[in-house]
């Protein structure tokens, strides 16, 4: 158990600290949901109170995106001088690296969002009316959500023709329960017309069950071939 | 066995024509909907046959993943039996009784939850090794092409009955959409990935999606409560001689599944074989592969 | 009756999608028997 909260400590500091300095994927991260943003602002009347309605589903979507843009150089990296062949033959647990890669990558996208929220709020002139709180717990498993199968189905993917396409397209159906869930949990905060109990309880279910999912298929994934 | 394909073709042909004759003339009008609700026996029918289709292609990945390992495989095989176990027990216990929604009897559930152990263990002696693969491909793409009716025909059903082509509410529409939406990423999986561990990763992306499809019902069910919306197809019970023809169509839709696949099943099969002699040919250089070493192809007619 | 249409535009476009399949499940077998033949011939 030890060594494996050690290989994962390890792996993931070695993918912050390469992140760090290069900040590529941080970067097209930003700068896609800030064309995002601005593209979608043209859709807002900024006095309207409808505007609250939609607001959920297009930063979630703006998100989406732009975690497949990290989510696709996850394993980019390690194809690269075959580290990830020398990852298979070394006794460390297929999980520690599984961990390593979802949690870096959720560093990443919690990131992003941290850094584009007050901008979503600015452009869309948004005001919470419902309890503002609750939309950290939304956030942080919406997250984790997507970026916890979005690593898996990038190993999977990594393989493939055309992987940058095959991993939205096998991501996408897979996440629309996690998806609605976080735009409906949103939508209802924004709006205070509906509790978001019932979405946060789904988000957690569907981050349970696919957790444990894909830690008990990555090994197979890492194997594979 | 070649004999019986043609056979078999007829007979679910007449089946089939038997089927349309009851749904159009004998099957009585319905009293709000008038002629258009007849689109219900091509409309569930599809449904059930997709759904069941996607289910032998779950089991079938499951066992794929768990043949790996001899440990897995016999683990597999006591979960799936404490499975069918506990289910038919837990159908008679009161406190679960209370969950079964009104409508349904508890033999009803017992009986469907048998069939979880019934297929893993049918599907397991029927299709040793690689034709466990063969039945998950074969009934992938059998059951995208239902699917695809239930979705076509399920707006083209709404359109007149409710104004609207689509709901988004409407929790077996879209949950039938993204059914479909997964087992076309499968199959562009296995279209894009090359080989060896194709079997293994469309196998998982399969266990994926059975995981997400209570997610995704759930989830719709309660985005419905918030923004009520029509039921497209309606629900409530019905009347007995709609029933009637409703079954005589799924049985005929069911024949017909059978021998598409079938037919898709050989020709996978066939393809492999090919692939196989291809690889052979490259491998020792020509001359080896003869008539004799093909024994499926040799045998077809 | 306007909505008799659709009730046949769903059953026609149930049998096209079907024969649409059982099109290319023909075209492809067609394919492999033409492979088959050129393995024959090749030895």
């Amino acid at each position: 158990m030890n060594s494996l909260w050690a290989v994962t400590l390890a792996t993931l500091m070695k993918d912050i600290r390469l992140e760090w300095r290069s900040k590529d994927a941080l970067n097209s991260m930003l700068f896609f949901s800030l064309l995002v943003v601005v593209i979608f602002s043209f859709s807002f009347d900024p006095l309207a109170e409808e505007s609250r309605h939609i607001a959920g589903g297009l930063i979630w979507v703006a998100f989406l995106f732009a975690s497949v843009v990290a989510l696709n150089q996850t394993w980019a990296r390690e194809l690269r001088n075959q580290v990830l062949d020398a990852y298979r033959v070394s006794p460390a647990p297929a999980n520690a690296l599984f961990l390593a890669k979802a949690l870096g990558n959720f560093i990443f996208v919690s990131v992003l969002e941290a850094l584009m929220t007050p901008l979503f709020v600015i452009f869309y002139n948004l005001r919470v009316l419902g309890p503002a709180w609750q939309l950290i717990p939304i956030a942080v498993l919406g997250t984790w959500a997507l970026v916890v199968n979005g690593t898996f189905f990038a190993a999977m993917s990594v393989r493939t023709r055309s992987r940058e396409i095959m991993l939205p397209l096998l991501l996408f159906p897979i996440s629309i329960p996690a998806v609605l869930g976080m735009v409906a949990g949103t939508t209802s905060i924004l709006t205070g017309e509906e509790s978001a109990h019932f979405w946060i309880v789904l988000l957690l279910t569907y981050d349970v069950v696919f957790t444990t999912a894909c830690l008990a298929l990555f090994g197979m994934i890492l194997h594979a071939e | 066995m070649k004999r019986l394909f043609p056979i078999l073709s007829v007979i679910t042909a007449v089946l089939l024509a038997y089927a349309l004759y009851q749904a159009l003339v004998v099957a009585p009008t319905d009293a709000q909907q008038g002629e258009v609700y007849r689109i219900i026996y091509y409309h569930v029918p599809s449904a059930w046959t997709a759904f069941l289709l996607f289910f032998i292609n779950f089991i079938a990945s499951i066992q794929y993943i768990a043949s790996r390992k001899p440990s897995t495989q016999t683990a597999a095989k006591w979960i799936v039996l404490a499975i069918g176990v506990v289910g038919v027990i837990a159908c008679f216990l009161p406190a679960v009784q209370k969950l079964i929604p009104a409508g349904m009897r508890p033999s009803a559930v017992a009986t469907t939850v048998l069939a979880i152990p019934a297929f893993y263990f049918l599907v397991g002696k029927l299709f040793p090794g690689q034709r466990l693969d063969v039945l998950a491909v074969t009934t992938a793409e059998v059951g995208v092409v239902f699917c695809t009716i239930v979705l076509v025909t399920g707006p083209i059903w709404a359109r007149p009955v409710w104004g609207i082509w689509w709901a988004p509410g409407d929790i077996r529409l879209t949950s039938t959409l993204v059914l479909w939406l997964i087992y076309v990423s499968y199959l562009v999986l296995r279209r894009f990935s090359n080989s060896a561990q194709t079997q293994m990763l469309a196998a998982a992306l399969a266990v994926f999606g059975a995981l997400d499809v209570p997610l995704v019902y759930f989830s719709i069910w309660f985005f419905r409560t918030q923004h009520p919306q029509p039921v497209i197809g309606g629900g409530g019970s019905m009347d007995p001689r709609m029933l009637h023809v409703l079954v005589i169509n799924w049985m005929a839709f069911l024949c017909f599944a059978f021998l598409v696949c079938w037919s898709r099943f050989r020709l996978e099969l066939m393809h492999r074989e090919i692939e196989e002699a291809h690889a052979m040919e490259s491998l020792v250089g020509s001359g080896v592969t003869s008539k004799a070493s093909l024994p499926l192809s040799r045998s077809s007619r | 009756m306007n909505a008799v249409k659709f009730l046949f535009a769903a059953y026609i476009a149930t049998w096209v999608i079907h024969g649409v399949y059982l099109a290319s499940l023909v075209r492809r077998f067609g394919r492999l028997r033409q492979q088959l033949k050129e393995l024959g011939k090749g030895k």
